[in-house]
């Protein structure tokens, strides 16, 4: 027999689009020169680097030059954090402000920075997953250097109140960096508007290849270098462009935000119904807020059983999804973020991560509502805790 | 894959799930908050283990362990199902991943508990 295969994990990686495949293709077999090199071969290279710049800043609504390139996420987080700790360092300014449930691209650099000397404070996410621009503004002190807060949320999906925290920074003048991963490409992000002063994407995230980052820096604001090397990105980033990586990422870029509007008409729906047919399986409760929410993402906790288990048993099932549990992120705890948003450490490892894009389908979506609810049954009927539940000898957590 | 075929057979067709009502020895181990609870019930007859269920809320690897386990001290008298090591059991399910390692232990240590809580109900009768 046949089975469906859905992939609902676009929080993970996306699929590549054709025509960002075919952007690139050109630039592996035919068009392979060095961008910094002078001869004809080169300079096309250089001009393909030029196009992608331009091609990302006018969805970002910035000037071709404000645009670095790096290997991901990661890294454009790293020195984007890096540089505005450096930058404050020098002005005796050591404190930063961010969220408890950033990226551990965020979180670990932070880490890092804490036991380097530097004061960090991560705001309370609250139950519903958002902070609000008052906190920001009554944790910032003359010594704040850097305020680092996620667009939307990796995990729940969240939406922050970017262009308020922005205007709070702006006012206070401490530089704003928000990372952007999950939101670029899916809503509408614009850095003026924003009042952001350092952005970073990945572009894999949005139907682009893997290995290809983007960081956006204000013009006027430091930057510093991680990889040290050639003159590469304004001698920002040492290293040989990723130049048809690069292509592909700013074709894949430019395609997702002329289609948000029409995508998120689509993906919204989807979502709603995937959503409603899950919070049908009983005790079973969404996570994060459900309105200021990326369009396709969808967080559930069920109560009595773990989520590697679901995850192994859905994947039998054709259908990819992910967890937070503490099985699927390799430590003895769940997810960072479930438990800044205040779930128990057992609701917490019964989570299930669904993320939509526009290459799913309603068919698919009919599929994981009709499957999800069976294996959560199938699991609970060996589960001791849910047994306790059912008997009486303990009190459910989700009503 | 992350795990081998016998650890999926285990894991996907669990042996011996399920409770015992009259059970002579209930054993429990792991905690929520780590996300593993095993619970195991044993049926006694003249020193051997007559029947044995288990319930297990945790990843793959701890219902598929809790399965091996059940499976490898049925029917076998109660000091040898004590000798029951928690290598015995991830031999069995053709190795565990280094860091699921302590579910074959968990697996060991209910098996202990239950038994260990037939032999103290014993000796209170």
């Amino acid at each position: 027999m046949k089975i469906m295969k859905v992939y609902a994990d676009n929080a993970a990686t996306t699929k590549m689009s054709k025509a960002a495949v075919d952007a690139m293709l050109p630039y592996l077999y035919e068009l392979y020169g060095n961008p910094s090199s002078l001869y004809s071969l080169g300079q096309k290279s250089a001009e393909a680097l030029q196009g992608a710049r331009e091609r990302i800043a006018v969805n970002l609504n910035c000037l071709p030059s404000e645009i670095y390139f790096t290997s991901g996420g990661s890294e454009a987080d790293n020195q984007a954090v890096r540089s505005a700790a450096l930058a404050g360092e020098k002005k005796g300014k050591n404190h930063i402000i961010s969220t408890a449930f950033e990226h551990h691209a965020v979180l670990h650099t932070l880490k890092k920075l804490e036991e380097e000397g530097f004061e960090i404070t991560l705001l309370d996410v609250h139950e519903n997953g958002i902070i609000t621009s008052e906190q920001v503004k009554s944790a910032i002190r003359p010594e704040t250097c850097l305020v680092t807060v996620m667009y939307a949320n990796n995990e729940i999906g969240t939406i922050q109140p970017i262009a308020e925290i922005g205007e709070v920074c702006r006012e206070q003048k401490v530089t704003f960096h928000t990372d952007a991963v999950q939101a670029a490409g899916h809503i509408g992000v614009d850095v003026k508007r924003d009042n952001v002063d350092m952005l970073s994407m990945s572009a894999h995230k949005f139907h682009g290849p893997k290995g290809v980052g983007v960081l956006y820096v204000r013009k006027g604001v430091a930057l510093s270098n991680l990889i040290e090397g050639g003159a590469q990105e304004r001698g920002k980033r040492g290293g040989t462009e990723n130049v048809a990586g690069i292509v592909a990422a700013s074709v894949a870029f430019d395609e997702s935000c002329k289609n948000i509007e029409q995508n998120t008409a689509r993906i919204l729906k989807m979502r709603e119904r995937l959503i409603d047919g899950l919070l049908s399986v009983s005790h079973s409760i969404l996570n994060g807020d459900r309105t200021s929410r990326l369009p396709g993402n969808v967080n559930i906790c069920f109560e009595g059983i773990e989520g590697e288990s679901l995850l192994l048993l859905l994947d039998a099932k054709g259908i990819s999804g992910s967890s937070g549990s503490a099985c699927t992120s390799g430590s003895l705890d769940p997810s960072h973020v479930l438990l800044a948003i205040g779930r128990p450490h057992e609701i917490a490892h019964g989570s299930l991560r669904l993320t939509l894009s526009e290459y799913n389908t309603d068919e698919e979506v009919d599929y994981i509502i009709k499957e999800v609810p069976k294996v959560v049954e199938y699991l609970r009927s060996m589960s001791p805790i849910w047994s306790d539940l059912q008997e009486g000898k303990k009190s459910y957590v989700i009503q | 894959m992350l795990y081998s075929e016998k650890v999926m057979d285990h894991f996907t067709n669990p042996r011996n799930v399920g409770t015992i009502e009259d059970a002579d020895g209930i054993g429990e181990v792991g905690n929520a908050k780590c996300g593993d609870i095993m619970r195991i019930y044993i049926k006694v007859k003249d020193e051997i283990i007559d029947d044995v269920k288990f319930e297990t809320f945790g990843c793959g690897s701890a219902i598929a362990s809790s399965s091996m386990a059940t499976e490898l001290v049925k029917g076998k008298p109660l000091k040898e199902a004590l000798k029951l090591t928690n290598k015995a059991v991830a031999e069995a399910l053709d190795g565990l991943p280094q860091h699921k390692l302590h579910c074959s232990v968990l697996a060991e240590e209910a098996i202990r508990a239950a038994i260990n809580d037939y032999y103290d109900k014993k000796g209170t009768e």
